[in-house]
């Protein structure tokens, strides 16, 4: 058992608090690699009179704060829609597997005052020969950027709405609900909901760490002029001039500050908004409400945005000259397709993911697999916890230094590295769930037939648990493709791949070789999903009990 | 304000024959009607249709009045009629007395009048003191007793109880139909019970037997 | 004092003829290296001429050329500086940077420089290296052999004719053009490199001083220089699409403006650029070249080496192939990548004229007296110091 933890601790945890102590370090004046140490704050009081230092903190907050509360707020009406819809996980999975640089670029293209959205109303509708000199995409308040953020954070809230919800008699509880005259948003919110939200609390923390502290979709969609703090702290860090590399730290500490006193208030806010929820219920209050269209109205907005980002990506990367305002490309080509070098970014994106997911996934199996056999728990958690919570751009730039400093130099190995700090805990909590759910009877009967501990999990667990470990294996390409700083910043640019070409490229000219990286990039998760819904079916084509397939 | 079924079937989802023949019924203000018949006859679906419960699917024809009102057009919180459930459905995440002052009509206003009124529901049921205690920490024929209690303080015009006593010792049984049926009658409204117990059906003021 | 210093490293380098044996050596070494070429990756045609220089390097010396493609310039310079922060002065992941002025003064100044190693390529007879030269100054810094000049840079705008009717004539004339048509102009932000061009561009135009900015900026120099450029950009800003409250981030971004009609003008530090954007069908047919009445800004664009590079011999390799009259002809070519040459002609033998003589043409390339004279970049610490104060002044 030690020997295990130690094992994790090593490959998850150490480098995420080397990542933080060396920006902390850095940040102070101490840089162990050149033996250099002159403590002092001074970088904090330069990062704090850095022109629009003010400007990008309130940018932060109020994308990182928005985005969350909005997604939130949106999955309570979906959730509600989607809860007595059986099979409504299923659809969510391959929404979840967009990752977000791709999405970011479509939606870019999709809402930007000359993109597609504008260009179908136009100029038949709106009289624009030209585009109108509004601001949508980059706007100073970050709007898009947090709309960017909701399409990605909702679908992620909404399963593990419907997942927390599962074990639950929702249909019994709604039904007394009513009878006492409360209509079905009310139960919903007032009774239901508040009893999932403590399956929920993590991955709200995860999204509001997430969305704090995005990089990627903040160069994509957010204000340039000044940009968000993390974005802000990556342009300080990878700046020619060296000496911007303590305000950067500095920086990026302030960040990880704000993570910690926003998860604080949150916290605290909850506690608020639980006790005004009891005082209302406890004044009985019944709402007369119609059925409510907000569920099924948001739904569909939500898919014509993602769905569109999608389309318009597909449409830019056959597009020829397609000039304002028509609302189609005047003509079809596949000439980017057979020029541009996106097979290599594939491939690589692809190996990347491959090697990660699968140290992912032993490491998931050796954990649990230890729990079963030690008959207790790992009380690691806060391993998997912490590279979620914490803003990347708070650590990964310190733990490129910190692989330099021990001998490991950028490329695959740290990227591979890297990504797993983010891969692995996905994959974990995909398994927790079903692993626990197996029928401890199947394994005890293998016991008493003689099966021991190496049988039992080669020939009875896994088996059983193929479609979950299947679904656990796509979630694990779909995040280790997502990835944007765990490529750029320990790969040194030496490791291509899809995520930080379509970020590149998404500021370069040719919209349609963008337009075909995104694609791509969108695409790998996909198929690794289409994947784990087909394989455990035709693996188990005699065996209905076992055809799970996606959750 | 009696409840009226007139010519009531049901048809299962892709099924084609109805579950029961087709039902009429009366239940006059304080009487008890108890609904037999043999497990899968879609007792438990009658009860839902008219607590307009019945999930998706199903095929309904006939009606049903509650004091004059048609009911099968009115979503399920506006039908003012209470369920008692089989398995009492108490919140988990809300005390005994949280429990009780959500279904508490709201037309009692005033947070003291409210909390008295919880109290002295709860004094009903011989659970006094009972207001901050977890559900989880009930007894069965506890959790009943809560359950109908706050059915009740919602002030239906109807009540309905579909096998709520089935799960309970024989004893507990006995008691908690007396208990439920002495409210009942006390609020003068019409109550409609489903089981397969015949002690039930003694209890009640008038049996009918559903068949196909 | 720093012209004639400048001066004697040139002529040093001239007196110093390739050692042809030490030549033969770093053919050696080199076979078999991948070169880790660290170019901004924004532009798919100089991606695409890579691709081709690294299939030429294979077949020729069984060196591969791997580009790393950067966003900003600044990511290898701060990759190199990292690694020396880490102490680790060899084996380093930067092998090549395409490179320019601060960025080459900030990496030679922290000596994070392989070199001098210029009078070490073969094909560095090709180059003017007269003291004074625009290939042995970049941006008034004597480059002393520590990089390598491979294509021409020059600062000028494209326009679409179908909507632009009344060019402006000069910089100043382009703040009436924005007042006339609001939110119809803008320039790339500062922090990059285009955008702080086009400030540079203005300051060359308005500078009372012109003699001052070549020499290191004082804060003197400084308020007395640039007071007509922000009385101007002032009077501008309001006047730019969203009203100067943001910009795109580098050219290619507002080439994308200019293409999407949301402005009409873009800006490139390659006068070709439009004309080959126009081919891939990037930019609309009616897309052509403008150069202010007195000239533009321009440069040489270099590649350097840094200190610790895991692979100098394959790199040096490269740099030189890059200068081969063959290579060079075929960079200009408008079909592959239209950039102007940076040899001097008057040294190439018969077939290599020839050779440039037959480029193709096409309408939106302009021609050598279209482009109007080359003004003199600013000293570096010019920019340094314009890019902050703009960041100042405008960021909110």
């Amino acid at each position: 058992m030690i020997a295990i933890r130690a094992l994790f601790t090593v490959v998850i945890g150490a480098p995420v608090l080397i990542g933080v102590v060396l920006t902390l370090g850095l940040a102070l004046g101490w840089q162990p690699g050149l033996g250099q140490f002159d403590p002092g704050i001074d970088a904090f009081a330069q990062a704090l009179s850095l022109p629009g230092f003010a400007t990008s903190l309130r940018l932060s907050l109020v994308t990182g704060l928005g985005a969350t509360l909005g997604a939130l707020g949106v999955s309570l009406p979906l959730g509600l829609w989607l809860i007595g819809r059986a099979g409504a996980a299923r659809y969510l999975s391959p929404l979840l597997a967009v990752p977000h640089a791709a999405l970011a670029i479509g939606l870019g293209f999709l809402l930007a005052p000359s993109g597609w959205a504008v260009r179908l109303i136009s100029p038949w509708a709106t009289g624009w020969d030209l585009p109108p000199d509004v601001v949508t995409v980059g706007d100073p308040w970050g709007l898009v950027l947090i709309l960017g953020l909701m399409l990605k954070e909702v679908p992620f809230l909404l399963l593990a709405t419907l997942i927390a919800a599962g074990p639950r008699d929702v249909a019994g509880q709604m039904a007394t609900g009513r009878s006492l005259g409360y209509s079905r948003a009310q139960v919903w919110r007032l009774i239901i909901w508040p009893q999932l939200y403590p399956a929920l609390r993590l991955p709200v923390l995860i999204v509001l760490g997430f969305s704090l502290s995005v990089v990627d979709m903040a160069l994509v969609l957010g204000p340039s002029n000044p940009p968000v703090l993390a974005v802000q702290i990556l342009r300080l860090f990878s700046a020619p001039d060296p000496e911007q590399a303590r305000p950067a730290a500095a920086l990026a500490v302030i960040l990880l500050g704000i993570m910690g006193l926003c998860l604080l208030g949150w916290l605290g806010a909850e506690r608020a908004v639980a006790t005004l929820g009891r005082h209302w219920l406890r004044r009985g209050r019944r709402i007369r409400q119609k059925q409510s269209l907000s569920g099924p109205f948001l739904a569909i907005l939500g898919l014509m945005l993602g769905g569109g980002s999608l389309v318009i990506l597909g449409l830019w990367s056959v597009a020829a000259f397609w000039r304002f305002p028509d609302a189609l490309p005047p003509g079809i080509s596949l000439s980017r397709w057979q020029a541009a070098d996106w097979a290599h970014p594939a491939l690589s994106s692809l190996g990347l993911a491959a090697a990660s997911t699968a140290i992912a996934m032993i490491l998931s199996l050796i954990w649990l697999e230890t729990e079963d056999r030690l008959a207790r728990p790992m009380r690691l958690g806060w391993l998997i916890v912490m590279p979620l919570l914490l803003p990347q751009i708070g650590f990964l730039q310190g733990l490129t230094t910190g692989f330099l400093w021990l001998g490991l130099p950028p490329g695959p190995v740290a990227v591979i590295w890297a990504q797993l700090l983010f891969v692995f805990p996905y994959v974990m909590i995909a398994l927790t769930g079903p692993w626990r759910a197996l029928d401890p009877g199947l394994t005890a009967s293998a016991a008493s037939l003689g099966a021991g501990p190496m049988r039992r999990l080669f020939r009875v667990k896994l088996p059983v648990l193929s479609a979950p470990l299947m679904t656990a294996a796509a979630i694990g390409v779909a995040v280790s493709v997502a990835q944007y700083l765990a490529v750029l910043l320990p790969g040194a640019g030496r490791v291509p791949a899809l995520a930080t070409e379509a970020v590149a490229l998404a500021s370069g000219a040719d919209r349609r070789l963008t337009a075909i990286t995104a694609l791509m990039q969108a695409v790998l998760p996909l198929a690794a999903y289409l994947l784990a819904l087909a394989l455990p079916l035709w693996l188990h084509r005699n065996r209905r009990g076992l055809r799970g397939g996606l959750t | 304000m009696s409840l009226n079924l007139t010519e009531i079937s049901l048809t299962a989802p892709r099924e084609t024959r109805a579950l029961f023949a087709p039902l009429s019924l009366s239940v006059a203000p304080g009487e008890t009607v108890c609904v037999m018949g043999p497990s899968g006859i879609g007792k438990s679906s009658l009860i839902a249709l008219i607590g307009g419960h019945l999930p998706r699917g199903f095929t309904t024809r006939g009606t049903v009045t509650l004091a004059g009102t048609d009911l099968l057009d009115l979503p399920a919180e506006q039908r003012s009629v209470g369920v008692l459930f089989q398995d009492a459905q108490l919140f988990p995440h809300l005390s005994v007395g949280d429990n009780l002052a959500f279904g508490l009509r709201a037309d009692l206003r005033g947070r003291k009048a409210r909390r008295e009124a919880v109290e002295q529901a709860l004094e009903q049921a011989g659970l006094r003191g009972f207001a901050a205690r977890d559900p989880a920490t009930l007894s069965g024929g506890q959790r009943m007793r809560v359950a109908l209690m706050r059915s009740l303080l919602a002030a239906p015009k109807a009540m309905l109880i579909d096998e709520a006593f089935a799960r309970l010792d024989a004893d507990l049984r006995v008691e908690m139909r007396a208990f439920a049926l002495r409210h009942i009658a006390a609020r003068r409204i019409p109550a409609l019970m489903v089981s397969h117990d015949d002690q039930d059906a003694q209890a009640a003021d008038r049996m009918i037997r559903l068949s196909r | 004092m720093k012209r004639s210093f400048a001066a004697a490293v040139a002529a040093s380098l001239m007196l110093a003829s390739p050692a042809l044996a030490d030549w033969a050596q770093t053919k050696a070494d080199a076979k078999g290296q991948t070169v880790y070429f660290n170019a901004w990756g924004g532009d798919p045609r100089t991606n695409a001429f890579i691709e081709w220089v690294s299939q030429q390097m294979q077949a020729k010396y069984g060196v591969t050329v791997e580009q790393v493609k950067l966003s900003d310039t600044g990511e290898a310079v701060s990759r190199v500086q990292a690694e020396k922060a880490a102490g680790q002065n060899s084996g380093g992941a930067v092998d090549l940077i395409w490179i320019n002025g601060p960025n080459f003064l900030a990496m030679k100044q922290a000596g994070l420089l392989h070199g001098p190693f210029l009078n070490e390529l073969p094909n560095a007879k090709y180059l003017d290296l007269s003291p004074g030269s625009a290939a042995t100054t970049d941006f008034t810094v004597p480059t002393e052999g520590y990089e390598s000049p491979w294509r021409l840079a020059k600062f000028v705008f494209a326009y679409d004719t179908d909507r632009v009717k009344d060019l402006p004539h000069d910089m100043a004339g382009l703040s009436q053009w924005a007042a006339a048509h609001p939110g119809r102009f803008t320039h790339p932000n500062p922090s990059n490199f285009m955008g702080a061009t086009f400030l540079k561009q203005a300051l060359v135009e308005m500078a009372p001083d012109a003699e001052a900015l070549s020499k290191p900026v004082t804060d003197e120099s400084y308020a007395k220089e640039t007071a007509p450029l922000w009385a101007w950009y002032d009077k501008l800003r309001p006047n730019l699409w969203r009203k100067g409250e943001s910009f795109p981030e580098n050219e290619s971004a507002q080439a994308t403006l200019l293409a999407d009609g949301e402005v009409d003008f873009a800006m490139f530090f390659d006068p070709a650029a439009p004309a080959a954007m126009i081919k891939q069908q990037v930019l609309p047919p009616s897309v052509r070249v403008w150069v202010p009445d007195e000239g533009s800004i321009g440069n040489m664009s270099y590649v350097a080496i840094p200190y610790n590079a895991a692979h100098q011999a394959g790199a040096e390799l490269v740099a030189n192939f890059l200068l081969d009259p063959a290579t060079q002809a075929h960079m200009q070519n408008i079909d592959v990548l239209g950039s102007y040459s940076v040899l001097d002609p008057s040294k190439l033998d018969a077939s290599a004229k020839e050779a440039f003589a037959k480029l193709p043409t096409a309408p939106a390339l302009p021609t050598l007296a279209e482009l109007g004279p080359t003004l003199p970049e600013p000293h570096p610490s010019w920019m340094t110091r314009l890019t902050e104060d703009w960041a100042k002044r405008y960021t909110k």
